[in-house]
């Protein structure tokens, strides 16, 4: 399984988690954990999702979520899980 | 499973704190292309080249962007070219060729520096080694993205001081033949005793002879980290501080190391180690000085600067070595003072003398490492410099090196700009006593004894 890890950061907008969401679903990502918190009225938010069955190489995913978040002005970032797994995990 | 907070920790380092993965450096062995015709074996060299680091650059990219984490350089280096030319240079030009070739390569695939354009001469020099160290001035100048470094010493052999006396005059002349670029080409020139095989940083990394046909190693950086987080414990005791610069340290070496297995295995080249460097650039906030000051120095060259320093580069490395499967190349902290925005602020204040980094350099990762000096700087001063720093990597069994810069037309109160990751620096005073007599003594030091340390 590979499993990618999603950040949407920026101020709270109305929507920007359905859109996340719609984007995922219409390319067969299967989310696996959502978290949120709200750190110095920013909005973080981290999606734990599966890309097993994705429909698009991940260049294109991460470039079009990407796209999403400038367009609803938050910054979105996806990031492959190995990266936080071997920085937190001995 | 992986939590928000430690998700967000991550990627502050990222974006605010200038964690990166400062370089994946291939090195790849060249003897098979040595050959007794300068042009087969200039086309060979190219060819293995242009082969084998064909998806280095893409690769590099392509790690970046999938775990988000900057890969600032991608780079290669060679076997030392004293060796790989001996059988068919006959004059320096001939080495300037060779160099002209691995430019072309260097630029083909896209990496912005290749090290390599070097010699091993800690005990004696061949007349290759001589050739290719007298064709330094013009092939840096030929080139664009050529390093070039030379091993004047190690503690097993003492230290060469007539290739010490030879690169005094070599610095000057290069320094003289890049004049129109502020002598830019002794920034790419560095003068190294116990120089290790693996290094992947620039300019002193070569593929050495005790290596594999072609190996990845990943030097990892990350100066912001650490000062931030010593911000956040301002008044803690050494214990803490410790603490805290070994887990940051094990942070930062883990990314490096997954970078370097994901690099390895996707290019389908053997990991060789991970550099556990501190690796400061101009840009603010990315800073080996500025953990300096955040430890308790005023400015760095302040009495204590040595002991901070000392403790800094010891924690990096225990933290780092837990994090990685092999370790190697120089490992510690840099403080060159050109690429360092707090070095040249300490210069600038007149905390900083070429003195008191010497004493530095004798805890730390490397040595005098660009250091703008004045143009009119005799070569045996030079050479006598290069002595006294290979002294310190000789009897102290550790890496040294000498990478300055008489910039010519210029002198103390002046500036100089290299731009880019090199930065800029104040010219630095030099000490103006001569060194004539001790460096045109010829012959060699010889190596220290081993035992009775004091």
């Amino acid at each position: 399984m590979t499993r990618a890890i999603i950040t949407v950061v920026g101020k709270d907008t109305v929507g920007i988690i359905a859109k996340v969401c719609t984007y995922l679903a219409d390319n067969q990502i299967n989310i696996l954990d959502i978290s949120q918190t709200i750190v110095q009225e920013f909005f973080n938010m981290m999606m734990i999702v599966d890309l097993t069955k994705s429909v698009k190489a991940f260049d294109q995913l991460s470039d079009e979520l990407v796209k999403i978040g400038n367009e609803k002005g938050v910054q979105v970032k996806c990031q492959l899980e190995d990266i936080f797994d071997k920085m937190h995990r001995i | 499973m992986i939590n928000l907070q430690e998700v967000l920790e991550t990627n502050k380092m990222i974006e605010q704190e200038n964690l990166d993965v400062r370089t994946i450096t291939m090195g790849i062995n060249l003897l098979d292309c040595a050959g007794t015709d300068l042009k087969v074996t200039c086309e060979k060299i190219y060819k293995k080249i242009t082969t084998l680091a064909r998806d280095l650059v893409q690769t590099g990219e392509d790690i970046a962007k999938e775990f988000g984490i900057p890969i600032v350089n991608k780079r290669i280096s060679v076997t030392p070219i004293s060796l790989v030319g001996s059988a068919c240079c006959r004059t320096p030009g001939d080495y300037v060729q060779i160099a002209k070739t691995l430019d072309r390569a260097a630029k083909e695939v896209g990496v912005n520096f290749l090290g390599g354009y070097s010699a091993i001469v800690s005990k004696g020099m061949t007349k290759s080694d001589e050739l290719l160290i007298c064709s330094i001035p013009k092939a840096l100048a030929a080139t664009e993205r050529i390093c070039s470094s030379i091993n004047v010493g190690s503690t097993k052999t003492g230290i060469n001081m007539d290739a010490v006396r030879l690169m005094g005059d070599i610095i000057k002349q290069t320094a003289e033949e890049t004049k129109e670029k502020d002598s830019l080409g002794c920034a790419k020139l560095v003068v190294l005793c116990n120089a290790p095989d693996d290094n992947p940083f620039m300019a002193g990394a070569f593929h050495g002879v005790s290596e594999a046909d072609a190996i990845i190693n990943v030097g990892v950086s990350g100066p912001g980290v650490v000062k931030y987080a010593l911000e956040q414990i301002p008044d803690a005791n050494f214990e803490l501080l410790c603490e805290t610069i070994k887990r940051i340290a094990f942070k930062i070496t883990r990314v490096g190391q997954l970078v370097a297995q994901e690099a390895s295995s996707r290019l389908g080249v053997p990991f060789g180690i991970i550099d556990l460097s501190l690796a400061p650039t101009p840009a603010i906030g990315d800073s080996v000085a500025d953990i300096l000051k955040c430890i308790g120095v005023e400015h760095p060259g302040a009495p204590g600067t040595t002991a901070a320093l000392a403790l800094l580069n010891d924690q990096v490395k225990k933290g780092g070595v837990m994090a990685s499967s092999y370790v190697g190349g120089l490992s510690g902290a840099f403080i060159p003072v050109s690429e360092d925005q707090g070095m040249i602020d300490a210069v600038e204040a007149g905390a900083l003398t070429i003195e008191k980094l010497e004493a530095m350099t004798c805890v730390c990762s490397v040595g005098l490492d660009m250091i703008a000096i004045p143009g009119d700087t005799p070569a045996t001063t030079i050479a006598g410099i290069i002595a006294d720093e290979s002294a310190i990597g000789m009897v102290n069994q550790k890496t040294t090196a000498v990478r300055i810069i008489p910039v010519v037309g210029k002198t103390v109160g002046d500036t100089v700009e290299f731009g880019g990751l090199l930065g800029y620096a104040p010219i630095m005073p030099v000490n103006t006593f001569s060194s004539q007599r001790f460096v045109d003594r010829g012959g060699r030091i010889p190596a220290p004894i081993h035992s009775f340390k004091n």
